[in-house]
């Protein structure tokens, strides 16, 4: 079965970006499809990869990386909400003048229509969020 | 229709808007959602006339993360993350309370 994903709340901050991720890892391992995961609102937090938890703490940013890279995820961050909260690709940086860029890798940032899509094409959509 | 319901009770309105309008179906309790399904807490009277109409689910690793998996009131299903996505697969639809 095909499953979109919307992550709407930050990591470390409450549990939604865990949940979403243990979601998202228990489906791929039973077989099923993850169509695309859509950071959104403060979600988009979980994209940056100046994240530096302490060591013995989970890393949430690197694990959403991880998982991307092992099943090929596709992984978007909504522009507008990445614009608000200075999440940035090399195109946005040169795009709004910025010195640095900070998305980590296997996430892209695109517009709402990739959520409407994700909702359209999957099966079943589940929202995670605060 | 599968309900998914990530706050206590005591804390948020979002169990009672679920029990106030939906017609049926599933519950999952997840996160501090799983404080409902504490045997004993204030809130377990409403749970429990609930489950005439819906079946209720809490997800095992977030009543032990609490420590309060061994009183679970009785009738609450207690489902892992493989378990959340087969009631998701097995429901046409799902709602997040958020």
């Amino acid at each position: 079965m095909k499953f979109g994903i919307l992550v709407s709340e930050g990591p470390y901050t409450h549990q939604a970006s865990d949940s979403a991720y243990q979601f998202t890892k228990a489906a791929l391992e039973k077989g099923h499809e993850i169509f695309r995961v859509f950071f959104y609102h403060d979600g988009v937090n979980n994209a940056t990869r100046l994240t530096t938890p302490p060591q013995d703490d989970r890393n949430i940013v690197n694990r959403w990386s991880k998982l991307a890279e092992q099943y090929n995820l596709d992984m978007v961050v909504c522009v507008a909400a990445a614009q608000r909260r200075g999440i940035v690709d090399e195109g946005e940086a040169k795009r709004n003048g910025k010195d640095a860029t900070n998305l980590a890798p296997g996430f892209r940032i695109s517009g709402l229509g990739q959520l409407i899509e994700a909702g359209i094409q999957s099966d079943r959509m589940v929202t995670f969020g605060d | 229709m599968l309900h998914i319901v990530n706050k206590s009770p005591l804390d948020r309105n979002s169990l009672d808007a679920v029990l106030g309008t939906g017609d049926g179906g599933a519950i999952l309790l997840i996160e501090d959602g799983v404080y409902a399904a504490t045997k004993g807490n204030a809130y377990e009277p409403k749970l429990k006339a609930a489950m005439a109409k819906f079946k209720i689910y809490a997800l095992q690793g977030d009543l032990e993360a609490r420590g309060i998996s061994d009183r679970v009131t009785d009738g609450v299903a207690a489902v892992d993350y493989a378990g959340f996505v087969d009631l998701v697969a097995d429901n046409k639809t799902n709602q997040s309370w958020l």
